[in-house]
Formats: structure tokens, C-alpha cells, sequence
């Protein structure tokens, strides 16, 4: 019973709480860097370490950072460990340091890890945290190298760089350019919420800070909308 | 000193926008585009905060970072200086421009997580551009997410009325329109280049 417990925390990011198309958070890179699968599995190994990372600290600080002083002291505990994986990326795989460029330090704004960190590892013991930030990682980079995939088959007609469609088929060069990211990406979450629609559950619908799950901690609508009146 | 400036605008407002070539800000491009007024506001917020976050990272990064040979702290040292200036920028609103607060107030805070203002401060580093040149690319930058959000919103204005198959309404249908959007601007390629 208590192994399935902690089962269930690392598959429940995998796929009931896939971080991209259930909890709609980090859409930046999931659009920005996956003209490629390779990149995806880049992208997302980097931001699944930082996850593991963050979450296990977190979850061990969690008694000892004052509640109001919590979000500046997760942002340093990521971008902390942001900085580690950018060194090991840029040391030992320079490619991928190539093709995630900029993305690769901005997994520090990535909301899938503050999201977890308010979420998750600031309520829960270490094994947990840990084993959720293991689940949501995968969970993102299962997403993140399927859209990579679908649109590397049909923009490139190649998958990992390995011919498919090239030879009898042009490949549609516009797959790789931003707006095939939006197109895929609209498509996959039209197919997540009709499978979440079939199991009885609600469609995912972004508005926004509206549905972020920190929006809480980051906004503070209510309270700006006190001091106006 | 000045060449510069009419090719980085372009850059920033059509070929290399913000949020339709570079996919940073998605979030509140997402959430935030429902109305033109609140895009409107929220842009306005982006675009300041922008400016003034590169216009204190850009000395730091290199006065301070370089000759010690710290660059490796440039995320770190960036994203708390942002969170800093947004809270203080929301601070001093509050006390002496009360009308602005009341526009831009609750737009302030989600700023602080907004991957447009990371990126645009660690994108003048890539580029190479000088202080004068990454101030007016933080201007550009800011103008262009404006011109997508506004542009955007009006797009879902008319969506919110259009007849949408089941499967697609919500969020898959506003990606698509997104899609569209941004086919037009790939029309501007070439320009200012």
C-alpha cells in the first residue's frame, strides 16, 4: 500500500497531471525548442534535473524558510541549480548548449518548477518531492520530445536526425518556424482534452494567472484590488 | 551611435518578435490577451519593466560580473534583480503615481516570472549590443509583445463570437489563431535585416 502511494506520486506527473497539457505550465519552451526531438530530450532532462534539484532542497528547507520571504527563496534555490545544469550542458554537450541557447537559463522561470516547489516539495517530505520532481520531468520531457518528434517528421521529414518521410515526401519547412509551433502544440492539447473530455474530466482552459497554480503567491490580485478601492 | 537603432526596432517589433518568433512571454500572452484594454495595460507594465531591468542588469553584467569573472552568475544575479526592481517599481507607484498603480498593479507582480524580461536582459549579452543599442532592443522588445498582444486580443475578440467545433473551443483554437498570427508576421522576414 505505501509503495503504491509513492507510485502514484511519481506517475501523476507523467500523465493526470502532465505538467504541458494538464497544467498548462512552461508553454515557452515547450514551443520555443522543440524543432527537434533531440532538443526536447535536451530541454527536458535539463529541466527535470533542475526539478529533482529544487524539489529535494525545498522540500528539506521547508520548515525553515519564513512563509513570506518564500518565492525569493525558491527563485535562488532554482537559479542555483539553473546555473549547475547550464555549466554540465555547456561543458559536456556544447550541441545542445547550441540549439537551447537562451532557454537554457530561462528553465529558471520555468513556471512547472516554481509550480512544483509551491505546490509540492513546500508541503511534503523529501522522498515524495523527490519522486515528483522525477515524474513531472519525465512528464514534460515525454510532451516536449513528442511534439519535437511531430514536428521534425513533417518539417524535416526526419526523426533524431535519422531519414522517415525525406526521400518521397517535401518535407513543410513552416513546421519548424514559430507558427507550427503554435499549430502542433494547439492540436496536441485539442487531442489531451478530448482523451481528458472521454474520461470524464475536464478540458484544460488557460486563462491566464486565473488557472496558474501559484497565482496566490504571484499576483496578490486580491490585494492590489483592496488598496485600490 | 545611432544607425543602429531603426534595424533593431524592426527586429524587435516584426522579424524577431517577441512572443510570436521567440516564444517568450507566452503566459501572459495567453492569459492576458482575452480584452485589447488589459493586453493593452499589461504590455505597457512589460515594456517598462523591460527597460528599466536592462537598464540596470546590462552596468552589473558588465562592470561587475566581467572583471570578476562571475559571468556563469548571470541567471542567478539577473532574476533576483528583476524580482527587486519589480517590487520596488510596484513601491513607488503605489506612493507617488497612484492613477498608474491603479493600470498597471496587478499586472506588476507576474512580471517578476516572465520569461520575456529575462530573456530580453541576457539577449543584449548574446547580441552584443552596447548599452545605448540594448536599451532601445529592451524598447523594441516591449513594443512588439505590445503590438502581438493587441493585435492578439483583437483576433479572440472576434473568436469569442465565431461558431468553434467542440474539440477545439478554449485553448486549442486560441494556439491555432496564435499559428495564424504568426504566419503573417514570418511575411515580414528580410525586413530592416
Amino acid at each position: 500500500m505505501k509503495n503504491n502511494k509513492y507510485l502514484s506520486y511519481f506517475t501523476n506527473g507523467i500523465i493526470k497531471e502532465n505538467p504541458v497539457l494538464r497544467l498548462m505550465l512552461g508553454t515557452c519552451p515547450t514551443l520555443a525548442v522543440t524543432t527537434a526531438a533531440i532538443n526536447g530530450i535536451g530541454m527536458g532532462a535539463a529541466a527535470t534535473l533542475v526539478l529533482i534539484g529544487s524539489n529535494l532542497v525545498i522540500s528539506l528547507l521547508r520548515n525553515v524558510i519564513p512563509d513570506k520571504v518564500r518565492i525569493p527563496a525558491y527563485i535562488t534555490i532554482i537559479a542555483g541549480f539553473v546555473t549547475v545544469v547550464q555549466m554540465l550542458v555547456k561543458a559536456f554537450l556544447p550541441s545542445i548548449d547550441a540549439s537551447l541557447g537562451i532557454y537554457l537559463p530561462l528553465i529558471v522561470v520555468n513556471c512547472i518548477i516554481l509550480g512544483r516547489a509551491e505546490m509540492f516539495a513546500s508541503k511534503n517530505s523529501v522522498l515524495p518531492s523527490v519522486l515528483d520532481g522525477l515524474g513531472m520531468g519525465i512528464g514534460f520531457t515525454a510532451t516536449l520530445t513528442l511534439m519535437g518528434a511531430i514536428r521534425e517528421i513533417i518539417g524535416a521529414g526526419t526523426i533524431f536526425s535519422l531519414p522517415v518521410t525525406v526521400n518521397f515526401i517535401d518535407p513543410m519547412i513552416v513546421m519548424l518556424l514559430p507558427p507550427g509551433g503554435f499549430f502542433v502544440f494547439g492540436v496536441l492539447v485539442a487531442v489531451s482534452n478530448k482523451l481528458a473530455t472521454i474520461k470524464g474530466k475536464e478540458p484544460v482552459n488557460c486563462t491566464g494567472c486565473g488557472d496558474c497554480p501559484m497565482k496566490d503567491s504571484c499576483t496578490k490580485e486580491s490585494e492590489v484590488a483592496a488598496d485600490v478601492q | 551611435m545611432f544607425s543602429n537603432v531603426i534595424p533593431i526596432l524592426l527586429a524587435g517589433l516584426l522579424t524577431e518578435n517577441m512572443i510570436l518568433s521567440k516564444f517568450l512571454g507566452i503566459c501572459p500572452f495567453l492569459g492576458t490577451s482575452k480584452k485589447i484594454d488589459t493586453a493593452f495595460s499589461m504590455s505597457v507594465a512589460v515594456t517598462l519593466v523591460m527597460i528599466i531591468a536592462t537598464a540596470v542588469t546590462y552596468p552589473l553584467y558588465a562592470y561587475v560580473l566581467t572583471p570578476l569573472g562571475l559571468q556563469y552568475l548571470q541567471t542567478l544575479l539577473f532574476i533576483l534583480v528583476i524580482a527587486a526592481i519589480v517590487q520596488l517599481l510596484e513601491i513607488t507607484l503605489k506612493k507617488y503615481i497612484k492613477s498608474l498603480y491603479q493600470a498597471l498593479g496587478i499586472y506588476l507582480p507576474l512580471i517578476t516570472t516572465n520569461c520575456a524580461v529575462l530573456g530580453i536582459t541576457m539577449l543584449n549579452f548574446t547580441k552584443g549590443y552596447n548599452y545605448f543599442d540594448s536599451l532601445i532592443n529592451a524598447l523594441a522588445a516591449g513594443l512588439g509583445f505590445m503590438l502581438a498582444m493587441v493585435i492578439f486580443a483583437g483576433v479572440r475578440e472576434r473568436l469569442d463570437r465565431s461558431d468553434i467545433p467542440e474539440f477545439l473551443k478554449g485553448l486549442p483554437i486560441t494556439l491555432i489563431a496564435a499559428a495564424i498570427v504568426s504566419l503573417s508576421f514570418l511575411g515580414f522576414a528580410g525586413i530592416g535585416g
